[in-house]
């Protein structure tokens, strides 16, 4: 496709705007914005060329798009997606996907009958470190994980305050859907659905009604148990951090936005260049330059993918696509239900056979 | 502009390699005198200007030079604005149009313009930018400020969204009222240069990374390069050693040989890297342009 690619960013608020810039920085595409609320539009509106409208039908009425980029309260990622794929438009959706997992699935059908490009925006999977691990993971040079920490803390929220809509449950706010999400994706990417969630705590701490730390345990049939635990109410860490350790039956990896550590017992010939011992990759040297830096290379890679995928009329997402956000939005749904209940969710998980122990003599084969 | 700035990302946790580095630092620069046996270290060795963003431990830095004339004679800051992280928690806390009436003085038409939920004049929307300057500058008055930076993701966000008359009111809002330079910091510095020109600022001073190995010059290290060597901007290296990848030396002498480089900024904590690199801008990079 030698046209520009025409992308109408909706939603103005913090990931928006990023977002904004971003997609208007692209050489290939043409940029228009939408945003019901006052003053940023305003404000905007005085100072840049790109159209602007308040109202999302009229958007989609009025311009001839290939594409939107939804970064709306979480409540409305359902709607205005349906109603963009109704229209044969391509959509970049940010996380949490949907809040009624069934929309999800329902929507992740409804891209692929019509063929479109629908990926939503879990940028984790686009961070160096994180993408070696799952590479790593994927080699089997770690044998068999059994063991998995996943974990994310913040300083969202350190006082009680007046809320917003990030505050309030019903519209997707709270410590799981903004903040656990991202550790839950990872852990589908690596492992798919768990076949059992237990001990989940969905906790305020100075929010009402809403949780602001999160703690459960995960299974997989044939695979690892998971510890999650999650909280936004941590200002010992300037920002986000989102971590993920695993072990193995032969050796360890820990991976951050920052690094990848990788422990192996013994070298393995699916991953070469790792001996035994640690081997340390950054983030730095794990990663390409994007078309334009604004806040880590992850953002606007997702971007470049999504962009790339429409231009060249792929037809699907390169990753992040909505069945994987569907995987995470149920995962979440699961520890909900959890949390709530009491009861744990789901079968409990097929344990994998033990690794056989080397035949060491006599006793041994006996036992 | 000096050969040599310091800056302080280690002051303050950031690291880009380390979460567990970072820590580190932060535990070991929460007190200001660590902060202050740090620089003095570097003012010893004749690195004289602190490239600082206008973060709140800052306003502890700038009491002990305020407090010390005769040995800060000659230190300068060059404030790196704004410290986005207060702006940030402002916004969660009381949404956009809360946050900036939060920072504006409370009896003021500004004040009062944001609280009648009407659109905002034009003249009303630099007002209120000039008022987020100066509040940011406060902590530095009358101390020397030569050169006034605006922060990458300030920079950026900008350019992307092409509200590229901000970048303008910042520019004129710092000359005008401070006499001084107005400096950018991007990371994106061919697509930055671009959007100064349009806005009618020559040979700005941009701040941004340069390095042999291209570690995150975002529009390409072509680009880069060509913009160096065609004379219109002033440019201020930053990550000079992409994070540890390059050898110092290779690094310096490399960045040396380049045109248009003015400047390199530096961050560390040890007296041996403090004064290992400033014997390299010696040997390679000589006196002041």
């Amino acid at each position: 496709m030698d046209q520009k690619v025409r992308i109408g960013v909706v939603g103005l608020g913090k990931m928006g705007l990023s977002h904004f810039a971003m997609v208007n920085a692209h050489p290939k595409v043409e940029t228009i914005a939408c945003d019901g609320a006052g003053f940023m539009v305003d404000v905007l509106g005085r100072n840049i060329d790109n159209t602007i409208y308040r109202d999302y039908d009229t958007m989609l009425d009025s311009e001839r798009l290939d594409a939107v980029v939804i970064a709306t309260p979480s409540r409305l990622h359902a709607p205005m997606t349906t109603a963009a794929l109704e229209r044969g438009l391509h959509v970049f959706c940010e996380k949490p996907f949907c809040l009624d997992w069934a929309d999800s699935e329902r929507l992740t059908q409804l891209a692929a009958d019509k063929a479109r490009v629908a990926q939503v925006g879990y940028h984790y999977r686009y961070v160096g470190a994180f993408r070696e691990m799952k590479r790593i993971l994927d080699t089997g040079a770690l044998g068999r994980i059994t063991h998995v920490l996943a974990e994310a803390y913040g300083p969202v929220v350190l006082r009680p305050k007046r809320g917003n809509w990030r505050s309030q449950k019903s519209e997707g706010g709270g410590c799981l859907y903004d903040y656990a999400a991202h550790p839950l994706n990872l852990l589908n990417w690596f492992f798919g659905s768990p076949a059992q969630v237990s001990g989940s705590v969905l906790t305020p701490i100075f929010s009402e009604g809403i949780d602001d730390q999160v703690m459960a345990t995960l299974g997989w049939d044939g695979g690892p148990a998971a510890q999650l635990s999650v909280n936004w109410s941590d200002e010992s860490h300037r920002k986000m951090t989102t971590r993920i350790t695993m072990i193995g039956t032969n050796g360890r990896i820990f991976a951050d936005r920052q690094e990848c550590q990788v422990y192996l017992r013994a070298p393995d010939p699916g991953l070469p260049g790792y001996g035994a011992g640690w081997t340390v990759k950054y983030t730095t040297e794990l990663t390409e330059d994007p078309w334009f830096y604004l806040r880590g290379e992850e953002y606007s890679a997702q971007l470049a993918d999504f962009i790339g995928a429409v231009a060249d009329g792929q037809g699907k997402a390169v990753e992040n696509d909505f069945a994987s956000a569907a995987q995470t939005d149920r995962t979440m749904a699961m520890l909900i239900e959890n949390a709530e209940t009491g009861q744990p969710v789901g079968a409990p998980p097929v344990t994998a056979r033990p690794t056989p122990a080397r035949k060491r003599g006599w006793f041994a084969r006996k036992a | 502009m000096d050969r040599l700035l310091f800056g302080d990302n280690q002051f303050f946790g950031i690291n880009h390699m380390s979460e567990e580095k970072a820590r580190a630092q932060a535990m070991r620069f929460q007190k200001t005198d660590a902060i202050m046996d740090v620089l003095d270290v570097a003012h010893d060795e004749g690195i004289r200007t602190f490239m600082c963003t206008t973060h709140d431990r800052i306003t502890e830095v700038a009491d002990r030079v305020r407090a010390d004339p005769a040995r800060y004679a000659d230190f300068r800051f060059y404030p790196c604005m704004p410290y986005a992280h207060k702006y940030a928690n402002a916004v969660t806390d009381h949404g956009m149009v809360g946050a900036l009436r939060h920072f504006m003085p409370s009896d003021g038409v500004l004040s009062t313009a944001l609280t009648g939920g009407r659109a905002l004049a034009t003249k009303e929307v630099d007002g209120i930018a000039r008022v987020l300057i100066d509040m940011e500058m406060k902590m530095f008055d009358g101390l020397q400020t030569p050169v006034i930076f605006l922060q990458n993701v300030f920079t950026d966000l900008l350019l992307g969204m092409g509200f590229t008359r901000a970048l303008r009111i910042f520019h004129d809002h710092v000359v005008t009222k401070y006499g001084v330079e107005p400096a950018f910091i991007t990371m994106n510095m061919p697509m930055l240069l671009e959007a100064l020109e349009k806005e009618g600022i020559e040979r700005p001073i941009i701040c941004a990374n340069i390095n042999k190995i291209g570690f995150r010059m975002s529009g390409g290290f072509d680009a880069y390069l060509d913009a160096l060597k065609s004379g219109r901007v002033r440019a201020v290296a930053m990550s000079v050693y992409a994070s540890g990848a390059i050898p110092p030396d290779e690094a310096i002498h490399w960045i040396s040989e380049l045109p248009g480089v003015e400047s390199i900024v530096f961050g560390a904590s040890s007296a041996a890297n403090i004064r290992g690199t400033k014997a390299l801008v010696d040997k390679y990079m000589g006196a002041p342009a």
